[in-house]
């Protein structure tokens, strides 16, 4: 598209030559060969995924990101160049693949907004596969989606065009949540390490922790030191392993969803109520931002936001707290919704998803709680995401008991 | 001290004559394609009216849409090298990615990488490289491109390397255009980037806009400071914007909201500007528009400035009437016979129903020829007027930000649609209503903004917004603001999540009355 004057980077060169250079198109298409025939006859239950796809995913990542998860628009671009450059995704259910197949799911890593400022280089997540591929001694056979909400809807598809890898059709959160060890994975056993970390300068570090909360804490570390945005693969697993821990069907989800506010959009239809009977939804409430409060702490954008209630709801008041994303909704001062269930609010008129972030006062909205993946209602799920993890002193009750 | 306000929009100039808080004259011309015929005559027009002698002009002040609509119908661009500072991050996603190709093409849409940038926390991502820059300083001869945008990794939190490449570039091609992204835009970016190309590619025309303006100032006799609106409501000097063009997007609306608020005495309302074709309805928070929270697109292009959040519907005194032969039931908009009104209007001897011919016929209005109407049916003239107040009463509720009954501000050329009250909403038609524009113009104050990411481990939350609240401050008073008079109007802090050490992100802005 635009042309490129600049080809002399030589400092960068040198250093990307050894990391992740060269390899836009040989050995992309070396991983891309060897997946492929194995894949072949599975393929007719594959979608490809073009451009105008990933709009639509970007739009429903953000509605599966419950307020938080960064937005998809830079992740979005990024996957829209590589697809006009490679060629479109091919996006497979998670029973196409072989038990045997090496799993690896990638993710955007670090504070959204320095994401929005320092853009990737561009080569990072394909380094991060590569070195973990050369780790275990073993090629990549189908890409995962870390975490269906946010940012990270979109990352999958930018590996995805750029080495010919299919991306499976689900996720380990079907929402977004702000910690590395917060995945169905580790219920299931998976180690997050070995984990490549890579930055936009061609700095790589290679984690094995012995659990998955040191993962975290090591890898938030080397995170900041590296500017504050970095790319990741991590969660090695087999493809046996894959189709007991991920949640399923979360990227169709997210790009349905999309489409659905899309096209109510065009037809001047009910955007909200689409949503909600897409996502087996209830309205938690219909209300007014009459407050929000923002704060830090211990690294979280912790926060509140008060609602007075509008039309069938409006003797009650609202409040709906946040740490990147929205985690407990209380009505009246009652908790009626909790996480691991999915609050997310949208903008009255237009159903477009609100992050913490653009919460305003005076915005109208329907906040609506979303059935969370099935894993996160055991002991083990409720443990890693439940309201205790998160510091409240409300036990979980799964939202449809009550609303 | 007298001050004139003009807004130069696509079909209209208007000019008030303003004396303190009294508005002395108003005057509405065409405007015209060298600008500066629309401009003299709007001006000598509101002066003569006003009876002010032309010397005792202090102050005019004048807001546009000129630079918008070159943008928007991809006209008078001129081409731009877009060079970033940041290597070896942000390839991944080139300069003018997201811009609709037509609009890249205009501009010719060459883009340049550079090393230089920095982190979140104020580390050099990599070193300068000066001899790169003059390599490229040379590509950029040789394409013979005489303007240039600069941008640069977290340059709102540090400048000085896009400083330092302006003074490279200026040095190797004396007299080019340079735009820093850093003295238009916020964090983010790609649309900081946006903002600052798109500035570069209006520089040719803004010396031109700007010296048409001057002409009509000059051929007038007014030998008065002169200034812009920018889309904040705020005003620039006539040689800052000649640099900065791009500044005056949106402030067409701004204007007319700052203008209602200034007529009606109301600082805490919701505002319609009934146009012809469409109305806009915003709201007003202690006198300012609110602020659109989300990105604004400007010709298909993301930008992140500081816009008011205005909602459009397309209702105006052109809008056609359209009675369903079925069902009786009447449709308003979106289509209207725009500038044609006085052609193609009903009371104007046309063929077409508008707006204006039903509200004509009500006998709520008195312009054009009654008689031309009188065939409309009492049914149709109630089921119409029904339907606009219905149209209003939905975009108002859209804009309210509290159940508290604001009143409603009714300012425009077509205010004369709306003539009831709004919902439960008070309806205020102020003196003037119709030149709300450049009423908003000429009572336009100076502002000055801080956007930048503090650390609160190092720094308490406290003398951080002390200090943002500090620069803000000289900002606006660096800028023409009087010092006594400069008053915090904002002030917002966003926690940076993910990043411990209390990264947190600032925004203040400051505003006073211009120093004279």
């Amino acid at each position: 598209m635009n042309q490129k004057p600049m080809k002399r980077h030589t400092s960068v060169k040198a250093k990307s030559k050894k990391t992740s250079g060269q390899s836009r198109a040989a050995p992309a298409k070396e991983l891309g060969a060897k997946a492929a025939p194995a894949k072949a006859k599975k393929s007719a239950l594959g979608t490809m995924i073009g451009v105008a796809d990933l709009d639509d995913i970007a739009v429903g990542g953000a509605i599966l990101g419950t307020g938080g998860g960064g937005d998809p628009y830079i992740g979005k671009l990024m996957a829209q160049q590589a697809i006009r450059r490679h060629g479109p995704v091919k996006m497979i259910d998670v029973d196409a693949i072989r038990d045997d197949d090496l799993v690896v799911p990638c993710a955007m890593m670090g504070a959204p907004t320095v994401m929005v400022e320092k853009i990737p280089q561009g080569e990072e997540i394909l380094a991060a596969f590569r070195k973990l591929e050369r780790f275990l001694g073993k090629k990549i056979g189908a890409i995962l989606c870390a975490e269906a909400g946010g940012l990270n809807s979109t990352i999958p598809f930018v590996i995805g065009a750029m080495t010919g890898i299919p991306v499976i059709d689900g996720d380990g959160m079907g929402r977004a949540y702000p910690e590395i060890q917060m995945v169905t994975f580790t219920m299931h056993g998976v180690s997050a390490t070995p984990m490549v970390i890579v930055d936009d300068k061609g700095n790589s570090v290679l984690l094995e922790c012995i659990d998955n909360r040191w993962t975290e804490r090591l890898a938030r570390a080397a995170t900041i030191e590296m500017g504050g945005s970095v790319l990741i693969s991590l969660y090695p697993m087999t493809g046996a392993v894959a189709k007991k821990a991920s949640v399923r069907g979360t990227l169709t989800l997210a790009r349905r969803l999309g489409e659905i506010l899309r096209e109510s959009r065009a037809a001047h239809a009910d955007a909200v109520k689409a949503i909600q009977s897409k996502l087996n939804a209830a309205t938690i409430f219909e209300g007014r931002v009459t407050d929000i409060a923002r704060r830090t702490e211990t690294g979280f954008a912790r926060g509140e936001a008060k609602f007075v209630g509008v039309d069938a709801y409006r003797a009650h008041t609202y409040r709906i707290e946040f740490q990147n994303e929205f985690l407990i909704a209380e009505q009246d001062g009652e908790p009626i919704v909790t996480t691991p269930d999915l609050i997310t609010l949208l903008d009255a008129d237009t159903g477009a998803p609100i992050t913490t972030e653009t919460i305003r006062f005076g915005l109208r909205v329907v906040a609506i709680a979303i059935p969370c993946a099935p894993q996160w209602r055991t002991p083990a799920g409720l443990a890693l995401v439940g309201p205790h993890y998160f510091g409240y002193k409300v036990e979980y009750r799964p939202f449809k008991a009550r609303v | 001290m007298i001050r004139i306000g003009i807004d130069v929009g696509g079909t209209n100039t208007d000019a008030v004559v303003m004396e303190g808080d009294r508005v002395l004259a108003s005057f509405k011309a065409t405007t015209s394609p060298d600008v500066t015929t629309g401009v003299s005559e709007a001006l000598a027009g509101a002066l003569k009216q006003s009876g002010v002698a032309t010397r005792s002009v202090g102050v005019v002040a004048l807001g546009t849409t000129h630079f918008t609509n070159a943008v928007v119908q991809r006209r008078d661009l001129a081409p731009v090298a877009a060079v970033r500072l940041g290597l070896p991050a942000t390839q991944a996603l080139p300069p003018m990615v997201d811009w609709p190709p037509d609009l890249r093409e205009a501009i010719g849409g060459r883009f340049y990488f550079a090393h230089g940038g920095h982190e979140f926390d104020g580390r050099a991502i990599t070193p300068l490289d000066p001899d790169e820059l003059r390599k490229i300083a040379k590509d950029i001869v040789k394409k013979k491109i005489r303007t240039i945008a600069i941008s640069s990794v977290f340059s709102p939190i540090n400048a000085e390397v896009e400083r330092q490449a302006g003074e490279i570039f200026a040095a190797a091609i004396p007299g080019a255009h340079i735009t820093l992204s850093s003295d238009i835009g916020r964090i983010g970016l790609l649309e900081r980037e946006n903002a600052a190309i798109m500035n570069a590619c209006l520089r040719d025309l803004s010396g031109v806009v700007m010296g048409a303006f001057k002409k009509a100032l000059d051929r007038t006799g007014v030998a008065a400071r002169f200034f812009l609106t920018q889309n904040d409501g705020t005003l620039m000097d006539a040689a800052f914007a000649e640099r900065f063009p791009v500044l005056t997007f949106a402030s067409g609306p701004t204007n007319s909201m700052r203008g209602a608020a200034f007529l009606s005495g109301v600082q805490d309302g919701i505002v319609i500007d009934v146009g012809g074709t469409t109305t806009d309805v915003g709201s007003l928070h202690k006198g300012f528009p609110r602020q659109a929270s989300v990105a604004v697109e400007i010709g298909g292009v993301r930008t992140n400035f500081r816009m008011p959040d205005v909602f459009s519907i397309g209702l105006g005194g052109g809008s056609l009437v359209v009675e369903d032969k079925k069902t009786g039931e009447v449709t308003v908009g979106p289509r209207s016979v725009g500038y044609r009104l006085t052609s193609d209007a009903l009371i104007f001897g046309g063929k077409v129903l508008t707006t204006s011919d039903v509200i004509v016929a009500a006998g709520r209005a008195d312009f054009g020829d009654r008689a031309k109407a009188a065939r409309l049916s009492p049914s149709l003239i109630a089921k119409t007027r029904a339907r606009i107040m219905e149209m209003a009463t939905n975009a108002v509720e859209r804009s309210r930000l509290s159940p508290e009954p604001l009143p409603a501000i009714v300012v425009g050329g077509g205010s004369v649609l709306i003539d009831s009250k709004i919902g439960d909403l008070d309806v205020i038609k102020p003196k003037h209503f119709a030149c709300a524009n450049a009423v908003g113009a000429a009572i336009a104050q100076i502002s000055g903004e801080v956007d930048r990411i503090y650390m609160l481990s190092k720094a308490s939350r406290e003398d951080a917004l002390d200090d943002a609240k500090q620069k803000a401050k000289e900002a606006a008073i660096a800028a023409g603001a009087r010092a006594d008079s400069v008053t915090i109007v904002d002030v917002e802090d966003v926690p940076l999540a993910y990043i411990p050490g209390n990264a947190t992100r600032v925004k203040v802005k400051a505003v006073g009355e211009l120093a004279l």
